[in-house]
C-alpha cells in the first residue's frame, strides 16, 4: 500500500511481494501459453517422413517449403484476401448499424442490441451449417426458393467459393464491429452534431467532418477485431471452404490430423501468429499515432 | 421593429408541457436571459429558437420571416453549448473556421476572420491546440469565437458558464457583456444563475414550469416581482403576513409591531414582502430576536426570529457596532422598500 502512496521506489522486500502475488496467474500463463507456442516452434524445425516419424532434429526443411512452394502463399494469401474483405464489409455494414442502433430510443434499443449480439450466443457451427442449408447446391432453401421464382437459372454458388467464405465470416464477425463502433459513439458529445447543424453543416457533412472522424478509432479497433479473428478463423472457412479452398487455419489442421506432418503444420500455425502478431500491432501504432491528439 | 420574435410558443412531450404561450420580441442588440430553475423551459425554448425541437404550437419569427419552417442549418444562429461542444479531432482554428467553410468564405478572408475572432476572445496564439489540451476557460472561448466568427444574427448561450469555477466565472461574465456589447450581437442567455442573469441582461424572462413569471430589466424583477416565485428565486427575501387596520384613521399597513400608512386599494390581510438588505436594526417595529449573526466580510447576516416568522437581515460592514448573538432588536423598513400581495394570490 505504502507503495501507492509514497513516491519512493518500491524496496526490495515489496518487489518480492508483488512477485509472490503474481506468480499464480504467472504459473499459468506460462504453463498454458508460453511452454505449448515454445513447443510449437520448436516442432516447426524438426523434420518429418512417412515411414519415420516426427524426428527431433533442427533443419529447415518445412520453412523453406512453405516459402518456396506457391501452394502455401496462395493459402496465405486467400486467407489475408478473405479476412480483409470481411473486415471492409463488417466495416460497411456494421458502421451505420451501431449509428442507428445509438439514436434508437427505450425497449427497442434493447432489443434490436439482442438482435445483433445474438449471434455471439449461436456457435459458429450451426451459424455456418445455416448458409449451407439456405445456399447449398439446387437443394438449398434459398436456392430453390429463386430458382423456382425464375429469378435464377442455376443455384448461387456459394459454397466453397471465397465469396461464401467472406459472407459468412462478415456475418459471424458483426456483432465485434458493431460492439465496437458503438462504444465509440456513446463517447461522443451528444451536442456535437447540433454544434455542427448550427454553423451550417448538412447532415452528410455532419457525419463526414465530425462523426466519422471522431469514431474512427472506433471502426478501426473493431477492424484489428474482426481481422485477426477472420484470419485465424477456423470453423467457417472449414464448413464452406471444405477441402477445396483451404485456408491458413484448416491447412495447419489437415497437416496435423489428416497427413500427421506435424512438424510442417506447426510451421503453417507460427508463420500465421507471427503475420498476425505483426499485422495487429503495425496497424495500432498507427492509429495510436494518428489519433494522439484525440486521447490525450 | 424586433428582431426576434415568439408568439405564442408551446412545447409538449406527449402529455408533459415543457413550454406553454412563450412570447417574446427581442429588439436587434439586446442581451436576454431566460432565467429560471431547472425543469422551467428555459433551454427548451432554446433549443426550438436554435431548430433542434419543433414547437408544438406557435410561431417564431426573426426578421418578420417565419423561422419554424428553416432547417436550423439554415437559421443562421450562432450557438454556444453547455458542454461547449468542440470537434475534438479539429484544432481551435479548424473549429472556428468550421462555419466559414460550410458558407464557402474563402481561404484568405477564412484565415483572416478566424485569426480576428480568436483573438477576440483573447486566444492568439492558440490557433494549433486541439480542444483537449485547453482547459475549461479556453474551449468556452474556443466556443464563443466558433459561434461568433460566423457573424450570427442572434447568439444563444445555452448555460455556458456553469461548467467553470467561480472566480472564471466572473471573468467570463464581464468579458462576455464586453464582447457583446462591442459587437452589438443580440444574445439570447439561458442560465439558472440569477447573478448571471443581472449582471449580464438588458431584460430577464423569469420562468417557471414552463411558463413565463415576469419579462423586465434585473431592477424591475428585482425590486418589483410581479409574483411570490420571482420574489424568492431572485436574491433572498422576507415574507411577513400583515393587515390593514382601518379601526384608526388613516388606516395603517400593521405586522407585529410595524406599521405603516396603509396604500390607497389595500384591504384585508396581504403579505409583505422585504429584501434582507433594506431592513435596518431600529428602536420601534417588529420585535425579534438575533438568532445567529454571520460575518461575510463586506457584509453581516443576520437570523432572527420575529413576531411574524423567521426573518434574515444584511447589513454593510460599515464600521459601525452591529446587533450580538440573542440580542432583543426591533426590525423597521420603508414603505417604498416592500412589495404587497394579497395574502394567497398575487396582487
Amino acid at each position: 500500500m505504502s507503495a501507492v502512496i509514497s513516491a519512493d521506489p518500491p524496496s526490495a522486500g515489496e518487489a518480492r511481494a508483488g512477485l509472490t502475488l503474481a506468480l499464480p496467474a504467472l504459473m499459468l500463463f506460462t504453463g498454458v501459453v508460453v511452454i505449448p507456442l515454445a513447443m510449437t516452434v520448436m516442432l516447426s524445425f524438426h523434420d518429418w517422413g512417412q515411414y519415420k516419424g516426427i524426428e527431433p532434429v533442427f533443419i529447415l526443411k518445412n520453412w523453406r517449403e512453405i516459402v518456396e512452394d506457391p501452394y502455401y502463399a496462395e493459402m496465405f494469401w486467400r486467407t489475408f484476401r478473405v479476412a480483409a474483405l470481411a473486415t471492409l464489409i463488417t466495416a460497411v455494414f456494421g458502421v451505420p448499424e451501431a449509428y442507428i442502433l445509438n439514436r434508437m430510443q427505450g425497449p427497442w434499443k434493447g432489443l434490436f442490441l439482442l438482435v445483433i449480439i445474438g449471434p455471439l450466443l449461436i456457435s459458429v457451427v450451426a451459424r455456418t451449417l445455416g448458409w449451407a442449408l439456405l445456399f447449398g447446391g439446387n437443394n438449398g432453401l434459398a436456392n430453390k426458393l429463386l430458382m423456382t421464382s425464375g429469378l435464377i437459372d442455376s443455384p448461387v454458388k456459394f459454397m466453397f467459393t471465397e465469396t461464401g467464405m467472406v459472407v459468412a465470416l462478415a456475418h459471424a464477425m458483426m456483432p465485434f464491429m458493431v460492439l465496437a463502433v458503438w462504444t465509440a459513439l456513446q463517447r461522443l458529445d451528444p451536442q456535437i452534431e447540433n454544434a455542427a447543424l448550427s454553423l451550417g453543416a448538412g447532415s452528410l457533412t455532419v457525419m463526414r467532418r465530425i462523426v466519422l472522424p471522431q469514431i474512427m478509432p472506433g471502426v478501426l479497433s473493431g477492424a484489428i477485431i474482426v481481422f485477426s479473428l477472420s484470419a485465424s478463423a477456423f470453423a467457417t472457412p472449414a464448413i464452406i471452404g471444405g477441402r477445396r479452398l483451404k485456408v491458413a487455419a484448416t491447412l495447419a489442421y489437415d497437416e496435423f490430423l489428416n497427413t500427421l506432418n506435424w512438424p510442417l503444420g506447426a510451421a503453417v500455425a507460427v508463420l500465421l501468429l507471427i503475420a498476425l502478431i505483426l499485422i495487429v500491432v503495425g496497424s495500432n501504432t498507427l492509429i495510436e499515432r494518428r489519433y494522439q491528439e484525440m486521447f490525450r | 421593429m424586433s428582431l426576434l420574435e415568439l408568439d405564442r410558443v408551446g412545447k409538449s412531450f406527449g402529455p408533459n408541457i415543457a413550454v406553454e404561450e412563450f412570447s417574446l420580441a427581442v429588439t436587434k442588440g439586446e442581451f436576454i436571459s431566460f432565467l429560471g430553475p431547472s425543469g422551467c423551459g428555459k433551454t427548451t425554448t432554446l433549443q426550438m429558437i436554435a431548430g433542434f425541437l419543433d414547437p408544438s404550437h406557435g410561431a417564431i419569427r426573426l426578421e418578420g420571416r417565419d423561422l419554424v419552417a428553416v432547417p436550423p442549418a439554415k437559421r443562421g444562429l450562432g450557438i454556444v453549448f453547455q458542454s461547449y461542444a468542440l470537434f475534438p479531432h479539429m484544432t481551435a482554428a479548424e473549429n472556428v473556421a468550421f462555419g466559414l467553410e460550410m458558407r464557402k468564405v474563402s481561404r484568405s478572408e477564412r484565415e483572416e476572420r478566424v485569426r480576428a475572432a480568436l483573438a477576440l476572445v483573447g486566444l492568439a496564439g492558440y490557433e494549433g491546440r486541439h480542444p483537449r489540451r485547453m482547459s475549461g476557460g479556453q474551449q468556452q472561448r474556443v466556443a464563443l469565437a466558433r459561434a461568433l466568427v460566423i457573424r450570427p444574427s442572434v447568439l444563444l448561450l445555452d448555460e455556458p458558464l456553469s461548467n467553470l469555477d467561480a472566480r472564471l466565472r466572473e471573468d467570463m461574465q464581464i468579458e462576455l457583456r464586453q464582447i457583446q456589447r462591442n459587437l452589438g450581437t443580440t444574445t439570447i442567455l439561458v442560465t439558472h444563475d440569477q447573478i448571471e442573469a443581472m449582471s449580464l441582461s438588458d431584460r430577464i424572462v423569469v420562468m417557471s414550469k414552463g411558463r413565463i413569471e415576469q419579462i423586465g430589466t434585473p431592477q424591475q424583477v428585482y425590486e418589483q416581482p410581479a409574483s411570490a416565485f420571482v420574489a424568492q428565486f431572485l436574491g433572498k427575501t422576507n415574507e411577513f403576513a400583515a393587515a390593514v387596520d382601518r379601526t384608526v384613521a388613516p388606516a395603517k399597513l400593521v405586522a407585529g409591531g410595524w406599521s405603516a400608512p396603509a396604500p390607497a386599494g389595500v384591504t384585508g390581510a396581504v403579505t409583505v414582502s422585504v429584501r434582507p438588505e433594506r431592513i435596518s436594526f431600529g428602536d420601534a417595529g417588529l420585535a425579534a430576536r438575533i438568532t445567529s449573526r454571520i460575518f461575510q466580510g463586506n457584509h453581516w447576516l443576520f437570523q432572527c426570529d420575529t413576531e411574524c416568522g423567521p426573518a434574515i437581515v444584511i447589513r454593510q460592514n460599515d464600521g459601525q457596532g452591529q446587533p450580538e448573538h440573542g440580542a432583543a432588536v426591533h426590525l423597521a423598513w420603508r414603505a417604498a422598500d416592500m412589495s404587497l400581495r394579497s395574502a394567497g394570490g398575487a396582487a
